[in-house]
C-alpha cells in the first residue's frame, strides 16, 4: 500500500504520478538530503538515524565502493584509498591543487593542457576522477531518498557555493548525471540557507549568510527582489573551521598537562585522535554548559584530567572568531552596503552553535542572527523547498494572483468516460500529459476528444475540439503509448498535443476552452455534478463494465477465427453463445450483470486458451533439434 | 457514517498545519483515475467549497466533496511507518479491489 502525503490545495498527484523531489546539500565534509512531505521540510536519515553523510568514498581491496562512516573509519587505516573532502577537486585543474604536497592522494592529470579542469585520482580501482567520486556520495543520497519516499525522484536540486565557476558547476551536474539524478537546478549554498528561512517571502532585502563549516569559512551577501536572490558579493577563508577550536583546545589541554610537570613522551596516533575528539565533545558540551571537564589516560599512563570554562574557552579562541570577521567585513565592502542596510544574518555550519560566534555575529551586524534552524540541515533544507516548488508540488507563489481554470478539462476514453487532465482550479499557466494507448488490436488512429466539465460521462459535459493522431504503427491493444498533453497557457489558451512515443507522431490543436461559457454555465455544470455524483458512479461502473466486456468480446472474436479449429464445433458453438449472451446483457443497464457474463465467458474459453497456447508452443518447437533450443 | 483519523494520523495532520502556518483542515477526496478506477487524494484546506462536507475527529477537521463521499465514507485514515518511508494509509471499507501499489482502487 502506497503512503500518502498531504498536497497543497488542487495539487494532488496522480498516481504513480507523484512528483517527489529532493534537495541535496553535497558538503566538502558532510553531505545531506532533504526532501518537503506534507507542506514541511524534512531532512532524511539513514537506517541508523544518521542526517549526516560524511562525503567521504573508500575503494575497498574487495572491490566493494563504501561511503560514509564506514569510509570515514578507514580514513586513516587506507588513506591513499579513502577519498575525504573531495568536493575542493571537483572542477579543478591539478595546478589548481595548492597544499598537493600535504594531500595524500595521488594525482594524475590526464591531460596535457596546463589549463585541463580534468584531474584524476589513482587508487586501487583504477583512475578516478572527483565527478565519479562525487557520484558515489549521490548515489548513497538518491537511494536513501527513494527509500524514504517509496518511489522514483523526478529531480533534485543540488547545492554549490556561491563562488563555484562554470567548470565547478559543471562537474557538479555531471556527478548528478552520474549518480542517476536529474538536477533540477544547481542552488547557491547561502541562497539555500536563506529559502529554508522563508526570507524569500519578503518582499526585498539584503541578507548575510554566515557559514562556518568543519573546515571552511564563507560569508555571502544576498540582495533580494521581486522573489529573486542576487548574490552581491562572497568571502572567506578556505582554511578555517570549526576544527581549528578543537584544535585549540587540544594544543590548551597539552599545555595544562605539561604545566602540571607530568613528562609527555611522544604523542602516538591514537592519543592525538583521542584528544581531539574529547576536544570536539568540550566544545559541543560548552555551548550550553558553563564547564566542560576532559578526562582521559594515555597511551604512556598519563592520566589527563582539566576543566575547561566557557570563559577560558573563548579566551583561547577569540583571534579564530575574530578571524571571520575580516573576511566578514571585506564582502561587505564588496557589497558596497553599511551595517545598517542588512535586513537579516542566517548562520549556517555547526561550528555558528558556539555562542560566542553567535555574539561576534550579533555584534558586527546589531541584530540577533537567525538560528532556529539546525545549522547543520538548513541548505538542505532550503534546497527541498525550493526543488519542491520546481518539481511542479506548490503553486509558485500565494501571493501572485494566478488565473485558474474554471472547470477540469479532459478527453473522452472508451465507453464514453471523461478521463481528466487538468482538474478544475489549477492555476495557469500549467500543463499536464497522461499516457493512453490502444483498444484493438492493429490501430493505427486515434480519435482525441477534448471535453470540458465535472461528469464522468461524455455526454454530460461540453465538447471542446475534436482531432485525430494518425500513423500509429500497428500493435496489439494496450502497446502502443500516446501521450497526450494540455497546455493551458497565462492567457486561458488550451492546446492538446498528443505524442505516439515510439515513432513520434504527433497531432496537435488549439482551443480556447472558455469560450462561449457564461458565468451561470459554468456554475450550473458545478451544481449538476455534485447533485449527480450518486448517479455518475453508477454511470461509471456500467461504462467500465461495457467497455471490459467490449474488450473481451473483440478478443475472443478474433482468437475463434484465426485458431477455431483447434477445438470442435460443439465446444466453438459453446463460446459463441457465451460471447452473444454477454453482448446482450452488455446493452442493458446492469453493471454486476455484464461483469458476471464476462466471468462466464471467461469460463468458457479456458480449455480454448489452453489448447492454443499448446498450438503455439509445438508450432515454435517443431522441426527443432533439441539442442538448438535457447531454454 | 463518517471519515475518523487514528490518533496518530491526527497529531501527525495537526503538526503539519502549524508548520505550514495557514489552512483550516484537511479535505481527503477521490480522482477518477489511475490503473484501477479510483485515487486518493489528501490535501490542506484553505478555503471551505459551499458544497463540502466536514466532519471533525481528534480536533481535526475532515472536508471531503459530496462526490467524493460516496466513494470513501467510512473510511479511517491512520499514519503509518514502513521502513524508511512514512506517511498517509486509506482504510477504506468501500474498496473491492485495489491496484498492485494500493494508489488506486474500484468500489
Amino acid at each position: 500500500m502506497a503512503l500518502l502525503q498531504i498536497s497543497e490545495p488542487g495539487m494532488s498527484a496522480a498516481p504513480h504520478q507523484h512528483k517527489l523531489a529532493v534537495g541535496i546539500d553535497l558538503g566538502t565534509t558532510n553531505s545531506l538530503v532533504a526532501t518537503v512531505r506534507s507542506a514541511m521540510s524534512t531532512v532524511l536519515q539513514d537506517n541508523h538515524g544518521h542526517a549526516l553523510l560524511p562525503s567521504v568514498v573508500r575503494y575497498a581491496p574487495d572491490g566493494s565502493i563504501v561511503v560514509g562512516h564506514e569510509a570515514q573509519a578507514q580514513q586513516s587505516a587506507d588513506p591513499i584509498n579513502t577519498i575525504v573532502s573531495v568536493k575542493r577537486f571537483m572542477g579543478r585543474g591539478i595546478n589548481d591543487i595548492a597544499d598537493r604536497a600535504h594531500i595524500p592522494y595521488k594525482f594524475v592529470s590526464n591531460s596535457e593542457a596546463q589549463t585541463a579542469k580534468t584531474l584524476q585520482i589513482e587508487t586501487r580501482a583504477g583512475l578516478k576522477s572527483p565527478v565519479e567520486i562525487s557520484a558515489e556520495v549521490l548515489k548513497v543520497l538518491k537511494t536513501r531518498a527513494e527509500k524514504s519516499l517509496g518511489g522514483e525522484l523526478v529531480g533534485a536540486v543540488i547545492t554549490v557555493p556561491a563562488y563555484f565557476d562554470d567548470a565547478q558547476r559543471q562537474a557538479t551536474k555531471d556527478a548528478a548525471r552520474l549518480a542517476g539524478l536529474n538536477v533540477l537546478r544547481l542552488l547557491n549554498e547561502p541562497t539555500a540557507a536563506a529559502v529554508a528561512y522563508g526570507l524569500d517571502n519578503a518582499s526585498e532585502g539584503n541578507f548575510v549568510i554566515y557559514d562556518l563549516g568543519g573546515g571552511t569559512f564563507d560569508v555571502s551577501i544576498l540582495h533580494l527582489s521581486k522573489g529573486v536572490f542576487e548574490v552581491l558579493s562572497t568571502n572567506g577563508d578556505s582554511a578555517l573551521g570549526g576544527d581549528d577550536f578543537d584544535h585549540r583546545i587540544y594544543c590548551w589541554v597539552l599545555d595544562k598537562v605539561r604545566e602540571s610537570n607530568k613528562q609527555l613522551t611522544p604523542l602516538t596516533e591514537g592519543d592525538t585522535r583521542l584528544l581531539l575528539t574529547k576536544a570536539r565533545q568540550a566544545k559541543e558540551w560548552l555551548t550550553d554548559n558553563f564547564e566542560a571537564q576532559i578526562v582521559c589516560r594515555l597511551s604512556n599512563g598519563i592520566l589527563v584530567d582539566v576543566t575547561l570554562t566557557a570563559d577560558q574557552f573563548v579566551e583561547i579562541t577569540q583571534h579564530l572568531v575574530t578571524k571571520t570577521l575580516a573576511p566578514t567585513r571585506k564582502a561587505m565592502r564588496d557589497a558596497n552596503l553599511d551595517v545598517e542596510d542588512i535586513q537579516g544574518v542566517v548562520m549556517v555550519g555547526g561550528a555558528t552553535r558556539m555562542p560566542h560566534i553567535r555574539h561576534a555575529v550579533e555584534d558586527y551586524f546589531r541584530q540577533e542572527p537567525l538560528t532556529n534552524l539546525d545549522p547543520d540541515k538548513v541548505v538542505a533544507l532550503g534546497a527541498a523547498i525550493q526543488a519542491n516548488v520546481l518539481a511542479g508540488n506548490k503553486s509558485d507563489d500565494d501571493l501572485l494572483l494566478l488565473d485558474v481554470t474554471p472547470l477540469s478539462l479532459g478527453l473522452e476514453t472508451m465507453g464514453g468516460l471523461v478521463e481528466k487532465v487538468i482538474h478544475r482550479n489549477s492555476t495557469l499557466p500549467i500543463a499536464r500529459a497522461q499516457e493512453f494507448t490502444t483498444y484493438k488490436d492493429g490501430q493505427t488512429a486515434m480519435s482525441i476528444h477534448v471535453v470540458q466539465g465535472e461528469r464522468e460521462l461524455v455526454s454530460d459535459c461540453r465538447s471542446l475540439a475534436q482531432f485525430v493522431l494518425r500513423g500509429i504503427p500497428p500493435m496489439a491493444a494496450g502497446a502502443a503509448r500516446i501521450r497526450v498533453t494540455f497546455t493551458v497557457d497565462a492567457d486561458g489558451l488550451l492546446s492538446v498535443s498528443a505524442r505516439e512515443q515510439s515513432t513520434g507522431v504527433e497531432a496537435h490543436i488549439e482551443v480556447k476552452p472558455s469560450y462561449g461559457l457564461t458565468e451561470d454555465e459554468i456554475t450550473n455544470m458545478l451544481k449538476a455534478s455534485f447533485s449527480s455524483a450518486e448517479a455518475d458512479k453508477k454511470a461509471r461502473m456500467l461504462a467500465e463494465a461495457r467497455v471490459n466486456a467490449g474488450a473481451i468480446i473483440s478478443s475472443v472474436t478474433a482468437a475463434l477465427a484465426a485458431d477455431g479449429d483447434l477445438i470442435s464445433e460443439a465446444e466453438q458453438n459453446a463460446i459463441k453463445a457465451e460471447v452473444d449472451r454477454l453482448q446482450t446483457i452488455a446493452a442493458a443497464d446492469d453493471a454486476t450483470a455484464i461483469n458476471q457474463a464476462v466471468d462466464a465467458l471467461n469460463h468458457a474459453t479456458e480449455a480454448f486458451a489452453a489448447a492454443r497456447m499448446n498450438a503455439s508452443v509445438s508450432h515454435a518447437l517443431s522441426g527443432k533439434a533439441i539442442n538448438s533450443l535457447e531454454m | 457514517m463518517a471519515i475518523t483519523l487514528t490518533p496518530t494520523a491526527a497529531s501527525r495532520v495537526e503538526k503539519f498545519l502549524a508548520n505550514r502556518g495557514k489552512g483550516i483542515g484537511l479535505r481527503l477526496g477521490v480522482k477518477t483515475t489511475g490503473c484501477s478506477g479510483m485515487a486518493y487524494t489528501l490535501e490542506f484546506v484553505d478555503e471551505m467549497q459551499p458544497e463540502d462536507i466536514a466532519f471533525e475527529n481528534h480536533g481535526i477537521k475532515i472536508i471531503v466533496d459530496p462526490k467524493s463521499l460516496v466513494y470513501i465514507d467510512g473510511t479511517e485514515l491512520d499514519f503509518t511507518k514502513e521502513g524508511l518511508n512514512e506517511g498517509f494509509k486509506f482504510n477504506n471499507p468501500n474498496v473491492k479491489d485495489e491496484c498492485g501499489c494500493g494508489e488506486s482502487f474500484t468500489v
